[in-house]
């Protein structure tokens, strides 16, 4: 109850704005201990995310994978739930798509495989949430820790089917043989071009509008369905969902299953839109990412959109900035980028008190 | 009286955003008496305390002890400047000893030894000085609430409390332990301490204080001689206009019609192995209000939830109209025309954060009325929140404010509207008026009357015996998990005071 005297234009902008502002302050710094040039480095990440066609094609690739990964957090956060097994849901849905890829992509055209690979993809991510949701539902093992054990587990299934079963015989790498045409998701060049864009060698392709579909649906659910209104109550208040008649238990299986159906079709991206084959650490700790992109977008859709595209501009950005600039390396990157999940995620409640007094003031003497 | 007084404040306020819980309040309590403070929920009580033991910090104003201003900003402050307080639910260490207990926060030095030393020296004295006698090395947990209140009341004394604050310190004991705790405070009055105690029960404050002060919406509106004034004056002060008590109005038992809820040897048993529900049998007629009394711990709030459905008894039967339900889930019953009226509104009844119209529909959120398949439509819910806001003056009348921003009073009305309006046939309340203001207790008491008289079957679970004697028909009385056999409401107070504590009646 800490924003009751906050309105809500200040809860969903204002504070992520101080937030991400002051990140940028705190990586400023470390920049400059560094013996670079904060302003500088600010401006090559804003270019390398948002200067060209390319460099926008790959933030808005990097991002449609965190629209995912966020509204899987965000599904299971509405039921009380912290999902922080989106990582090993979207291995399992990568592997699932990878299958059908494999499967039909041969012999279908791309707009037949990719329903049945989404569905593979959401199946793989639900089955890998599930048995957490179980074991929270029904035996009250903490979901957190289940998760994150069954991230430990997926990456080494991935690995163990990636190096004995779906190597390419004769081949060293352990990813897959490419997919035929079929598992191929194409690109977005042509609708770039036709708004004046080069998209260059981005892989930004047709599951953006896929992720953006996954957004409104799954709006739909959480405040327009019966069952969303379900989720939310146990969410806020298990106790009353109970005695209204909800089955919590029932509810966290639904929640975790969708939230890990979400997780699992962010693979669709990576492996379908990009790579065009399984490989290892395709998920490019998405699922991580997804928590700070949830949290940051108050596990809105409308948050979670603005969200994911400013943390695909991180990551491309950062790319950037590490290339132009000898001087940061990828692991100063990495510290920016934590910097910014800290401030906007984990310490979304450090400003608030203060942003509350100054606002309630003026209303108080109003 | 040339002696300064024991506390003075003097203009305080505080708000909380845009709340103003406190507007210019003066308060003069005198040493070497009992001052009671009465006051409606949200009327600032807890708030003006919270003040004076440093929880909060006011906006403005002074505070003054023993004639000197003092800053009272952090609990360690009030506790420096001789003021105790026992908390409503004591704060207390459970699972250690009374004497652990004691030392809390008064603990110096490396090690414990001498500390423990001197906490079971003043203890022995307090006990025979106040015959405020407790085991020093009893675990906390296995005494009786009573005694646990007094573990709260020797801390505060032993971190040597001039002044003892109080909060609703009866809400727990039965009617004997409430006499003991009241023949305590009269014997520290008589030592010269002073005593603030919070309470919305104007018996007691009749009965004990010396000095009585009432709060409303935030103001002192008037401070009286408890000599001087009566019930009655200070029911008008709390509320801003007359207030009638409610009437008996009792039916015969001709009146009552067929059973609705039967319930037979029903008994939990919990993994512990403590049974809070033993082999309970009743029967509950259309028609009827059938009062549960007992001091709260008792097992009714285990009982409500076994009839609700959100707890699976161990062994026994409860049938709604001849059919079986033992097996069948909160939801399933609540389709036969089972309402629950939670006694926890903030954790059971209501989901806070949701706006009012999300909680009007609560439970009935799959009614096809509400939306198509598998949709809920907004406006359908906003339109039965404006119905039950119309019928059971919800104040403020607005559907999409959060209900975590209603008044207690307010909030359980949102709870009875959304259960009676189901249209059940039984209807199960728990402690219908807990922290709701005079007000609304009227209204809601009209209400199960109303419900009552059309027919409905009526289980009132509730801690006040007075709200008890007044509903119901019929008086069941529960304790260590049993239940008396049926007494008429018109039983006398000491008789349901001696069954409320074990006794056997005479």
């Amino acid at each position: 109850m800490n924003d009751r005297s906050l309105p809500s234009w200040a809860t969903a902008l204002l504070i992520p704005a101080i937030n991400l502002a002051l990140a940028f302050l705190a990586s400023g710094i470390v920049v400059l201990i560094a013996g670079q040039d904060p302003l500088r480095a600010m401006q090559v990440m804003a270019t390398g995310a948002f200067g060209s066609g390319e460099a926008l094609g790959w933030t808005l690739y990097y991002a449609t994978s965190f629209i995912f990964t966020g509204l899987a957090v965000a599904v299971a956060f509405h039921a009380g739930l912290f999902n922080i097994g989106g990582e090993g849901q979207a291995m399992l849905g990568g592997l699932g798509a990878a299958l059908v890829a494999l499967w039909l992509g041969d012999s279908l055209p791309w707009w037949a495989v990719l329903p049945v690979a989404t569905l593979a993809a959401a199946l793989f991510g639900m089955t890998w949430a599930l048995p957490p949701a179980w074991a929270q539902a029904r035996r009250g093992s903490h979901i957190v820790i289940t998760t994150i054990m069954f991230n430990f587990i997926a990456s080494t299934l991935l690995v163990y089917l990636l190096v004995n079963v779906l190597i390419v015989p004769g081949r060293m790498a352990p990813q897959s043989r490419r997919f035929g045409d079929g598992g191929q998701i194409p690109d977005l060049r042509g609708l770039f071009a036709a708004l004046g864009l080069d998209s260059g060698a981005s892989p930004v392709n047709v599951t953006l509008f896929l992720a953006l579909l996954a957004a409104a649906a799954v709006w739909v659910l959480i405040w327009r369905t019966r069952l969303g209104y379900e989720i939310r109550a146990v969410g806020h208040a298990p106790a009353a969902a109970a005695n209204a008649g909800i089955d919590p238990a029932r509810i966290i299986l639904i929640a975790m299953g969708v939230s890990g159906a979400l997780a699992g079709a962010m693979a669709l991206n990576p492996v379908l839109g990009e790579a065009g084959r399984l490989k290892l650490d395709f998920t490019l700790g998405a699922g991580f990412v997804g928590i700070a992109v949830a949290l940051m977008g108050r596990c809105h859709p409308a948050g979670i959109l603005p969200a994911a595209l400013l943390f695909g501009a991180l990551y491309q950005g950062g790319a950037a900035l590490s290339f132009e600039m000898p001087g940061i390396s990828r692991n100063m990157v990495a510290v920016i980028q934590a910097l910014v999940i800290l401030f906007t995620g984990a310490l979304e409640n450090m400003t608030r008190p203060l942003v509350q007094r100054l606002i309630a003031a003026p209303i108080r003497r109003a | 009286m040339s002696e300064s007084p024991a506390i003075e404040l003097r203009g305080i306020s505080k708000s909380f955003g845009a709340v103003q819980a406190n507007r210019d309040i003066d308060l003069t309590v005198t040493k070497g008496t009992i001052h009671g403070i009465v006051g409606e929920n949200g009327a600032g009580k807890s708030t003006l305390m919270s003040i004076l033991y440093g929880y909060y910090t006011a906006d403005a104003g002074e505070i003054r002890v023993g004639g000197q201003p003092v800053r009272i900003a952090t609990p360690a402050d009030a506790i420096r400047a001789g003021i105790g307080m026992v908390h409503q639910h004591f704060m207390l260490v459970d699972d250690q000893s009374v004497i652990e207990n004691v030392m809390l926060g008064s603990v110096d030095g490396l090690l414990t030894a001498a500390s423990l030393r001197r906490t079971r020296a003043a203890l022995d004295e307090l006990g025979q000085t106040y015959g405020l006698k407790v085991d020093p090395d009893a675990i906390v947990e296995t005494l009786p609430v009573g005694l646990q209140q007094r573990v709260a009341i020797l801390r505060a004394m032993v971190r040597r409390a001039d002044v003892l604050i109080l909060d609703e310190p009866t809400g727990v004991l039965t009617p004997t332990e409430a006499d003991d705790l009241f023949r305590v405070l009269g014997r520290l009055r008589d030592e010269g301490r002073t005593v603030i105690l919070i309470t919305h029960k104007l018996r007691e404050i009749m009965a004990i204080t010396d000095m009585v002060s009432v709060l409303r919406r935030g103001e002192m509106i008037a401070t009286r001689r408890t000599a001087d004034t009566s019930p009655a004056e200070l029911a008008e002060l709390m509320v801003g206009r007359r207030v009638q008590a409610p009437q008996r109005t009792a039916r015969a038992d001709t009146a009552r019609g067929p059973v609705r809820l039967s319930v037979r040897d029903l008994a939990l048993t919990l993994r512990g192995g403590a049974r809070p529900v033993k082999d309970l049998t009743f029967d509950l007629r259309a028609g009827e209000i059938l009062g549960i009394a007992g001091v709260a711990g008792n097992g009714q709030s285990e009982l409500l939830e076994l009839l609700a459905g959100t707890r699976r008894p161990t062994s026994g039967d409860i049938r709604m109209r001849d059919r079986p339900i033992t097996a069948l889930s909160a939801g399933e019953r609540r389709k036969l025309g089972l309402a629950h009226i939670p006694e926890d509104r903030h954790h059971t009844g209501l989901v806070l954060p949701f706006a009012l119209y999300e909680n009007a529909v609560l439970g009935t959120h799959r009614d096809p009325s509400l939306g198509r398949g598998p949709f809920l439509s907004p406006r359908a819910m906003r339109d039965r929140a404006a119905g039950h806001v119309a019928t059971y003056d919800i104040r403020p009348p607005d559907p999409a404010l959060r209900s975590a921003g209603f008044s207690g009073g307010n909030q359980q009305k949102i709870v009875v509207a959304r259960e009676i309006e189901r249209g059940p046939d039984v209807i199960l309340i728990g402690q219908p008026t807990r922290g709701v203001d005079i007000g609304a207790i009227e209204f809601i008491h009209r209400r199960m009357l109303e419900q009552r008289d059309a027919g409905k079957a009526i289980l009132l679970v509730s801690v006040e015996l007075d709200e008890v004697r007044a509903l119901s028909d019929r008086i069941l009385v529960m304790f260590d998990g049993r239940l008396s056999d049926p007494v008429p409401p018109e039983t006398d107070e000491r008789t349901l005071g001696l069954m409320m504590a074990g006794m056997t009646a005479p």
